[in-house]
């Protein structure tokens, strides 16, 4: 293991990196993926077949396609950007298609008749949806919005794999090319960061859901 | 499944909100085709449509299009394959790992669990490219296509694994009750009475397990040399044609197009098995077990 003892400060740096990479798609994956569902659960039908079309596409491409697609096909049509930044938005786009479906089943989750009781005392469609189904849907949403997180950073290795520099795969590249230690103890390394990541964000998952569970 | 979403979020719209959403129609209609029209007009710009462009990919007439059809035919092969054997495999082992988990002790089962827990938490790509170099470090000399099989296998086979468990643990409890006091081992209970029903259930959680695998074939583009699948074929084809956009447009629809089909398909059987109360709540827990996969 001294690719891994050896290099420690390399290691780091490209942990942070790549941890940066599924920070970034965190953010913009929740902030797409919420307005995708509340298109795909609005009332109006053109917002809902918008919404629906983004996800059956987005879902069926392979992410490897996605991101081959934006940084090969891009520049020709004069949108120029770092593969660091073609990579994080093909992971936004791509992770958006599944956070909706998550944020959907949650809200699907509250039961009709809170709705209607709210209708019936008389609280108007903002109040209804904010007061009474946003919060309880909030909290089912946690678990399945988690679990599409979690796949999201495992996502983010291809990102790196593709060649954004400074991350945990291109770590693995210069210690097994440029300084000649073994292929094996290097992948392992990466396994071991990437290992760290989906551990505790599995682990901070289980907490979130602990405290946010409601008896119903 | 839209239907009892919006029952919860709004009432029956009465005349003034039908003529709201109408508004709000139009008004979305407009911005989506702005959008439509101004991607066309860039692409348009850029000489995207030329015809020179496309017609490899779409038109029988030009003598590259048999060619370029042949080579994408050939990757789309070795794409399938791979997913194929994958899910076989996946679905094996998974099985075997299930039922370990199932039948073991509280200790005996700790390796079986943290076994599980470690191939779920490596990303895909990480575990193919793990066991390719496995392979190549120990001097186990076989074609790069195999490390993508069992790599895809072994990351797949423990989401297999907890679809079976789910759908084995949603069973009734009598079924197991009435497997023993007729004096069934518990070893026989599980493979005569349990997994035959927890496997008819879990078909359609497996079959959208596939779309996942075939999908995270493509990702040997990425790690592994040798493996000639629809995505590599591809990316050679779009580097003699120079038409990037244009080719990976057409191996998207490919790859959507077959997606699609075994989704409709799964959702098929989904229904089929539903009519039956038993068979419907166990493809339910499986079909849940396994939902929270992504794929790459």
């Amino acid at each position: 293991m001294d690719a891994v003892t050896d290099n420690l400060d390399l290691w780091w740096g490209g942990f942070l990196r790549s941890l940066g990479i599924a920070a970034w798609a965190a953010v913009g994956s929740l902030l797409l993926g919420t307005l995708i569902a509340v298109f795909r659960v609005s009332p109006v039908p053109v917002l809902r077949s918008v919404g629906a079309t983004y996800v059956t596409l987005l879902r069926n491409t392979p992410l490897t396609v996605l991101l081959f697609a934006i940084a090969f096909g891009l520049p020709p049509v004069g949108v120029n950007a770092s593969f660091y930044v073609f990579g994080v938005v093909g992971l936004i786009l791509y992770t958006a298609a599944f956070v909706c479906e998550a944020v959907r089943s949650g809200i699907a989750t509250v039961p009709v008749g809170q709705a209607e009781a709210a209708r019936a005392i008389g609280l108007t469609f903002g109040q209804s949806l904010g007061l009474v189904i946003l919060p309880q849907a909030m909290r089912a949403v946690v678990p399945p919005v988690g679990n599409v997180l979690i796949a999201m950073i495992k996502n983010s290795a291809v990102v790196g794999a593709i060649g954004v520099g400074g991350d945990l795969f291109s770590v693995h590249n210069r210690l097994t090319s440029a300084l000649g230690y073994s292929q094996l103890s290097s992948a392992a390394g990466m396994a071991i960061g990437f290992l760290i990541m989906t551990l505790t964000a599995g682990a901070l998952l289980a907490v979130a859901e602990r405290r946010m569970a409601v008896a119903r | 499944m839209s239907a009892p979403t919006q029952a919860v979020l709004f009432d029956a719209p009465g005349p003034r909100a039908r003529r709201k959403i109408l508004v709000g129609s139009v008004l979305a209609a407009a911005a989506v085709l702005a959008v439509l029209v101004l991607v066309v007009l860039r692409l348009a710009d850029r000489g995207q449509f030329e015809a020179e462009l496309w017609a490899p990919l779409v038109d029988p007439r030009t003598e590259e299009f048999p060619l370029v059809w042949e080579r994408l035919g050939g990757g789309l092969l070795v794409t399938l394959q791979a997913a194929a054997v994958a899910v076989v495999a996946s679905l094996v082992v998974g099985v075997l790992l299930a039922t370990a988990r199932l039948g073991l002790g509280r200790t005996a089962r700790l390796p079986v669990v943290g076994l599980i827990e470690l191939l779920r938490g490596l990303p895909v790509v990480v575990t193919i490219l793990v066991v390719d170099t496995l392979f190549r470090t120990i001097g186990f000399d076989v074609a790069t296509f195999w490390s993508l099989v069992v790599g895809l296998t072994l990351y797949n086979c423990v989401i297999i694994a907890e679809i079976t468990r789910a759908g084995v643990l949603s069973l009734p409890r009598g079924q197991v009750e009435a497997g023993l006091a007729v004096g069934l081992t518990r070893g026989q209970v599980m493979r005569l009475i349990q997994l035959p029903q927890a496997l008819r259930a879990m078909l359609p959680a497996i079959i959208s397990q596939l779309v996942v695998i075939l999908k995270d074939t493509a990702l040997a583009s990425v790690v592994l040399s040798g493996v000639d699948d629809l995505l590599r074929v591809a990316d050679r084809l779009r580097i003699t044609l120079d038409n990037p956009l244009q080719t990976y447009f057409v191996v998207a629809v490919v790859y959507i197009v077959i997606n699609l089909v075994l989704d409709r398909f799964a959702q098929w059987l989904q229904k089929r098995l539903s009519r039956g109360r038993q068979g419907g709540r166990a493809a339910r827990a499986a079909m849940a077990a396994g939902e929270a996969t992504t794929g790459a």
